[in-house]
């Protein structure tokens, strides 16, 4: 067992680099929650969002038009599960499942011929002066530029929710639909809009994936971080700075477990990768066991204007 | 202006049709692609639906057909039964793997003796396996109220995990010259699950299905317990004050679901698979979720879902091997599947109304 | 006629099936308090939507203050100085009550505003209210409040108030007539629906009356007797219930103790409720909806257990027993929501005498259920009920309230309880329905069985009760009996216990 291998800088920058697509991934579905809506197709659309962006920076050389386009995929894709669910009146959890699914086999068919290859570098964006401090510096100013939009994002959705009207009536939609409605609000539009910016970001959180963690593309490559993201969701009791703990917490588990591998420490191999998911399970138990507060009270539930 | 109307019943009528034309609307959507693709459509659309039945060697296909939608039928049935009831077991694979793998630890600490007791008891514990890795789920929903799509979910992953170190690991087959997997039970009689009519891909398993198939209709429609899961499913307050107890009710569709995908997992293993290898399981458990709301979680619709399913499964090899399909495409078909059945499903419940002002 | 502000032209909609309003045409005047007084299903919930844009009519017109007036939504009625308090409160639990206001107003002032100037029209009207409260913490009077403010806020020239007293405590109801009259004063016109004459007599100074979706009549309520606008809304005389004078008998049902913690975050809780039902006797518990009616009816059906000893039945504790075994023993119960807890909505009328029948009415034998009695249990319940349906194989949700109403009332009764436990009997039903639901009470009554009625309909309980508790805050007066009292010393009791809470805030 070496652990002097594990060196703390850089422990640090790599957890920021693991756990930026589940930030991406569940602030996006936090919104979309918010709203009263319960997607659970992230797997499915950050999996689109891998293959598309990877697909993209790779025949055309930019990984920020990657990153554009696996936004746009995704939520194009979303739009399929708030056509369902919002106008159709599908059942939420089966038509997120379903999106699931369905992003899962759209990826593969997309990826084939990306088997194998390398996806161009993201570049790192060195802030000024900043990642001139000495452990400091490189530890947390000088990554590339999508860990700062994520910590940004997580900021404006905080201060959206927070601070604004559009906020306001995206709760009041979610807290209750039938309330909103009479008072002339558009719920459907509202979803269908929080349901677009969710998709976006969980395509932003698979590309990410693709371009900057694994630099390539292999077929379920997400492995269960669309469902992570949804696990940290609820972990964050709908609540933006709760989503960043959330999501750094489970990235350190996965960064370290890795380290921990790589120092072979006397655990056996299959604990060490099994154990991001049982944390996830056993950070589940504890919320729920301390009762999980702040669900919006119209998620997953079926808005139907009569009349 | 199209408007949506609630139907005071759900229409019978249309919960009969609508999977049919959601795979009449795959169909057309798949065959597109498949043009986009390059394919001819129209062949590649016969290749999964026509030749496994009435090709050149159907006489083969045909048997794959019960070898496929044995295990899926088995697990839908078992999945049905708890989405009846609101409760989503969506980590029917981790199951299906977890009693592959007990069925066969239990099996292979016997090796190589051939006493007739050996596949009873690799029956036993491979369902054990099955409803032990559910029970996870099911009690900390009923202890903590816990989700328990998340909680299945991953531990799918954790079973993966598992079947990929014992495969090199605990049951790697001593003779096997160092490769990972298993021994081979299609080549050991005692813990074989053997074709019981040649050439129909009749195994025990699919008679497990057959008989889980009748089990869940009659609980269903006739006994209190299938009443109480209804009951639960249908309006949770209402079961309440019927005095249904939900974390009964928790336990036994986990439990049953699990159960029954671990008996899957079982069959498969010693049957077609034919030994624990890192990548045995081929998605069924995520497969049978479709087959369950295909089959509108009705006992013998699922049967008929199954069979469709499997058609997909078999043809898509067909047009993998005849056309170079890729394989991710029927993936992506079975995907599509599901989503037109949610999305025509609207016509269940509701009617169109066309005009008038809302 | 310069003083006409809201003037309704033949205004007609139709629903599949049903036409809910049939060329209605009403005039509203300025600084008017104007009644539209009809039965469930009349159609006024239909005809206030089109006013506040909710809804479109197929035919007629509006004019406001002279010009055409067509809301395309509730925003472009607001605009237009149209404003309304729901009955079902249109809030958002989880959100403040500043929140709330600020989603109901076009253009909201800042936050530190906007409190503001709710504490200053809160005070100005007498409806003290705390902004930065969260609204799933307010008692219904507190919840309607912010209703009112909001519109308030607004400067409307019409406010629609949708059944406001129904959630209300006699004592405020006088704060909120008080309110509504210094609106009327200030030039604003109220539109008041309403089946409550009393009320409209002593407020209103015009009513129109409405029943199956027509227009029968305008009147000056102050006028007209409380008879001749029963006779206009109902069309028909019914008999009142009769009650046949049951002999009391010894105690059966004995709640002692009972309490009950909340079971979500805006749940109300139970503190120690103690009472007794005699055989033959009908208890009545007055109150507020939301003030643990909910929670003691699940207290008592077994849904919730409690601790030993806190509820007896004949003597025996089944306080630690569940739904079944009480049913066994007798002691039944009749929930109030009917959707989702009374019946299953989308399974058949079959099904759902099964739901609570099935032990009772030996529909299950040996776990397996017998289909043909659940049918012939139904058919019984639809006939001796006269539950108006196509047959037993319909779903729940295809009937009408009243009808679903009398189905599960029925259905209990029929199982011929010892104790029969009952939240809000005839809540959304017809007059002919609620009268006789509750002459099925009184029947069950007089052939021995114990009642309890949990209504916050006080003339039902003054009606067919024979002692009278209010349960407020989740706490029980204590029993008294019903002859004797008046309708002041109801209304201490169901402020009282109310106002004790409020002091220890």
């Amino acid at each position: 067992m070496d652990l002097s291998s594990i060196n703390p800088v850089l422990l640090i920058a790599s957890i920021m680099l693991s756990a930026t697509p589940i930030l991406l991934a569940a602030i996006g579905e936090m919104v979309v929650e918010k709203s009263g809506v319960l997607n659970l197709g992230v797997e499915g659309m950050m999996i689109t969002g891998a293959v598309v962006g990877f697909a993209i920076a790779v025949n055309t050389g930019s990984p920020g038009l990657g990153f554009v386009a696996a936004a746009m995929a995704s939520a194009v894709l979303s739009l399929s599960f708030g056509i369902l669910t919002q106008v159709l009146l599908a059942n939420q959890v089966a038509t997120g499942l379903g999106l699931t699914l369905v992003g899962l086999g759209l990826s593969a068919l997309i990826g084939t011929p990306y088997v194998g290859l390398k996806s161009p570098s993201v570049p790192k964006v060195e802030i000024p002066l900043l990642s001139d401090i000495p452990v400091l510096g490189p530890m947390l100013f000088s990554h590339d530029l999508m860990v700062y939009f994520s910590l940004f994002l997580v900021a404006a959705v905080w201060a959206v929710l927070k601070f604004t009207r559009i906020g306001l009536i995206l709760r009041a939609v979610g807290e209750s639909h039938d309330a909103a409605h009479a008072l002339g609000y558009k719920v459907v539009r509202v979803r269908m809009a929080a349901i677009f910016f969710g998709g976006a970001c969980a395509g932003l959180g698979g590309a990410y994936l693709g371009l900057a963690r694994v630099l390539q593309w292999t077929e379920g490559m997400t492995a269960g971080a669309g469902w992570i993201a949804l696990a940290i969701v609820v972990f964050a009791s709908w609540r933006p700075w709760r989503v960043l703990i959330g999501a750094y917490l489970f990235g350190g588990v996965s960064v370290l477990q890795l380290n921990l591998q790589a120092a072979d420490v006397a655990v056996p191999v299959a604990l060490l990768s099994m154990s991001p998911y049982l944390i996830t399970i056993l950070v589940l138990i504890i919320i729920s066991a301390r009762g999980a507060h702040g669900a919006p009270a119209s998620l997953g539930r079926i808005f139907h204007a009569s009349g | 202006m199209i408007r949506l109307e609630r139907r005071p019943s759900p229409s019978a009528l249309w919960t009969a049709i609508t999977p049919l034309i959601a795979v009449l609307l795959t169909m057309l959507v798949g065959g597109t692609m498949f043009a986009v693709l390059g394919k001819p459509p129209v062949q590649a659309i016969a290749a999964i639906f026509w030749d496994p039945i009435f090709g050149d060697f159907a006489f083969y296909y045909r048997g794959q057909l019960l070898v496929k939608a044995g295990p899926l039928i088995l697990i839908a049935i078992g999945l049905s039964i708890g989405f009846r009831a609101g409760i989503w077991n969506i980590g029917a694979e981790g199951q299906y793997i977890m009693g592959a793998i007990c069925g066969a630890a239990a099996g292979l600490a016997m090796y190589p003796s051939e006493s007739v007791l050996i596949f009873p008891l690799m029956i036993l514990c491979g369902a054990l396996g099955g409803l032990a890795w559910a029970m996870v789920p099911a009690i900390l929903k009923v202890r903590f109220g816990t989700n328990e799509i998340l909680v299945s979910l991953m531990l799918v992953y954790v079973a993966e995990t598992i079947l990929a170190s014992v495969s090199s690991g605990l049951l790697r087959n001593p003779e096997g010259m160092g490769f990972p997997g298993s021994r081979n039970f299609q080549q050991w009689d005692a813990a074989h699950n053997t074709e019981l009519i040649a050439g129909t891909g009749m195994h025990w398993g699919v008679a497990a299905s057959f008989i889980a198939v009748i089990f869940a209709y009659v609980m269903l429609s006739r006994h209190i317990q299938g009443f109480n899961i209804r009951l639960a499913g249908a309006a949770p307050r209402a079961a309440a004050l019927a005095g249904v107890s939900w974390s009964r009710v928790i336990l036994l569709c986990l439990g049953f679901s699990g159960a029954l995908a671990g008996l899957a997992g079982l069959f498969e293993v010693t049957g077609p698979a034919g030994q624990i290898s890192i990548d045995f399981n081929s998605g069924y458990g995520f497969t049978a979720i479709i087959v369950a709301f295909l089959g509108r979680l009705n006992p013998f619709g699922i049967v008929l879902a199954g069979l469709l399913m499997a058609l997909t499964y078999v043809g898509g090899e067909i047009a993998q091997l005849n056309l170079q399909l890729p394989g991710a495409a029927i993936q992506l078909f079975q995907g599509m599947l599901l989503f037109f059945l949610l999305a025509t499903d609207v016509f269940t419940n509701y009617r169109f109304r066309v005009g008038g002002a809302a | 006629m310069d003083d006409i502000l809201l003037e309704l032209n033949g205004l007609t909609k139709a629903y599949p099936g049903v036409i809910a309003n049939d060329d209605v045409s009403v005039s509203i005047r300025r600084g008017e308090i104007h009644a539209l007084l009809g039965e469930n299903g009349a159609g006024k919930s239909t005809l206030v939507k089109m006013i506040y844009g909710l809804v479109k009519p197929d035919a007629g017109g509006m004019r406001l203050a002279g010009n055409t007036f067509a809301p395309q939504d509730p925003r472009s009625a607001r605009d237009a100085g149209v404003a309304m308090v729901f009955q079902h409160f249109s809030l958002f639990n989880a959100l403040t009550v500043a929140e709330n206001i600020a989603l109901g107003m076009e253009n909201p002032p800042k936050p530190r505003d906007l409190a503001a100037r709710i504490l200053d029209v809160s005070q100005s009207y007498g409806l003290p209210l705390n902004p930065d409260r969260t609204v799933g913490t307010l008692s219904a009077g507190e919840r309607q409040r912010v209703e009112i403010i909001r519109c308030l806020l607004q400067d409307p020239r019409l406010l629609i108030m949708d059944e406001p007293t129904s959630v209300l405590t006699p004592q405020e109801v006088d704060i909120l007539f008080t309110t509504l009259r210094q609106l009327k004063s200030e030039g604003t016109s109220i539109l008041y629906i309403s089946h409550k004459l009393e009320e409209i007599r002593t407020l209103c100074d015009t009513a129109t009356i409405l029943r199956g979706g027509k227009k029968v009549g305008t009147c000056t309520p102050a006028d007209t007797t409380a008879r001749e606008l029963a006779e206009m809304m109902v069309g028909a005389s019914f008999a009142a219930p009769k009650g046949t004078q049951a002999k009391l008998g010894a105690a059966v049902l004995e709640v002692t103790g009972l309490s009950l913690p909340a079971m979500d975050a805006f749940g109300s809780m139970l503190h120690d409720i103690t009472f007794s039902v005699r055989t033959g006797e009908v208890m009545g518990i007055g109150g507020v909806a939301g003030n643990g009616q909910d929670e003691l009816l699940m207290a008592l059906s077994g849904e919730h257990t409690s601790k030993p000893g806190s509820v007896l039945l004949s003597g025996e504790d089944l306080s630690a027993k569940g739904p079944q075994y009480r049913r066994a023993q007798g002691l039944l119960s009749g929930p109030e929501e009917r959707l989702g807890h009374a019946a299953v909505p989308d399974m058949s009328l079959i099904e759902n005498a099964a739901l609570t029948g099935a032990y009772r009415k030996q529909i299950v034998q040996a776990g397996f259920l017998n289909w043909h009695r659940a049918r012939r249990f139904a058919e019984d319940i639809i006939q001796a009920f006269d539950v108006r349906t196509p047959g037993p194989g319909v779903a729940a949700r295809a009937l009408s309230g009243g009808n679903l109403q009398k189905f599960v009332v029925g259905r209990e009764i029929l199982m011929e309880p010892k104790v029969l436990i009952i939240n809000q009997p005839t809540w959304g039903v017809d007059a002919a329905a609620a009268a006789s639901i509750r002459q099925a009470l009184l029947d069950l009554a007089a052939r021995g069985a114990a009642i309890v009625v949990i209504s916050q309909d006080l003339d039902e309980l003054i009606e067919i009760s024979d002692t009278f508790a209010a349960l407020t805050a989740g706490r029980l007066s204590d029993v008294q009996k019903m002859q004797g009292l008046d309708l002041d010393q109801i209304g201490l009791m169901l402020g009282g216990a109310h106002d004790l809470d409020a002091a220890h805030a």
